[in-house]
């Protein structure tokens, strides 16, 4: 970490050009540490809330219903849709395979797109699948 | 005396002084989060509502019960190794990464602690019915 400023540096950190699979590297860093923190928060007060008993767990469903909350609901439901898409991409990747252009942009891509489609999926079965 | 040259003694251990095992508990945690993280996914969609009775009488049942415990305990040792690494990424200073990672520590068992002992709860209560 101690560089002399006066050397010049590798150029290697300004040539790249943006592409899908940078957007996924950062996708699953950023959706692993919003859903770590966020999520984990939301599944132990559900927990704790619905051991408790039902006057607890109603204080629980009222803030988690309020429509508001769908502004945190559905971004972590994405979040985690997303990161689990990538993760299983970096699964394949950390096995080798996969580091092709072609075959790893495409796969970067259908993570993207993957992800929100089941993202807008269940919370249309949410809203209108039950009935 | 060890007879190790000195890239045996640091391979592997980068900016976190070890990573190895680190790096492979993630990828074990990974899958095991996959598989732990369909099965809740489908057991709630399936679930009738997510009222109390509701919610309370499915987690009593050992074969929802034990796979909550497991996917807790998953989740969080997952998602501890995996803050970890992103603090290993951006702090550089001994003295906060060191809080840091203390921090990470410290409320990811707190959480996980907190979830299981409310699933056992809910299973032990649960069998009285
Ligand atoms: C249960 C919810 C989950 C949470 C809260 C979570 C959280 C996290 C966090 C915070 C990281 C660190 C991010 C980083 O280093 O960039 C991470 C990394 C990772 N996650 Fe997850 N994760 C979850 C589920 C999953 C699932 C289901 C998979 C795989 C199918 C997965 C695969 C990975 C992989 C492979 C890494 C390592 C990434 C790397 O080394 O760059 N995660 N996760």
């Amino acid at each position: 970490m101690h560089r002399n400023p006066s050397r010049p540096l590798s150029p290697h950190l300004t040539i790249w050009k943006w592409g899908p699979h940078m957007l996924v590297s950062i996708l699953h860093r950023v959706t692993g540490v919003g859903v770590g923190i966020a999520g984990a928060a939301a599944l132990v007060w559900w927990l704790l809330a619905a051991s408790e008993g039902a006057t607890a767990y109603a204080t629980f469903l009222e803030w988690a219903t309020w429509e508001w909350a769908l502004l945190i609901w559905i971004p972590l439901s994405w979040g985690l849709i997303q990161h689990t898409l990538s993760g299983l991409r970096h699964m394949v990747m950390d096995i080798g395979a996969g580091y092709e252009l072609s075959t790893n942009k495409t796969w970067a891509n259908i993570t993207v797109v993957a992800s929100v489609l089941l993202t807008v999926l269940l919370w249309l079965y949410i809203f209108y699948g039950r009935g | 005396m060890s007879m190790e040259i000195p890239l045996g003694r640091v391979r592997g251990l980068g900016a976190a002084g070890e990573g190895a095992e680190h790096w492979w508990q993630e990828r074990l945690t990974s899958i095991a989060a996959f598989l732990l993280l369909v099965w809740l996914a489908v057991s709630l969609l399936r679930l009738p509502g997510l009222d109390h009775r509701t919610v309370a009488s499915w987690l009593a049942d050992p074969f929802a019960a034990v796979p909550m415990l497991l996917f807790v305990g998953v989740a969080f040792w997952h998602l501890k190794l995996g803050l970890q690494v992103v603090v290993e990424d951006y702090v550089h200073d001994d003295g906060s990464k060191l809080f840091w990672i203390l921090l990470i520590n410290f409320a990811s068992i707190l959480g996980a602690a907190f979830a299981l002992f409310a699933v056992l709860k809910i299973a032990f209560a649960g069998s009285a019915e």
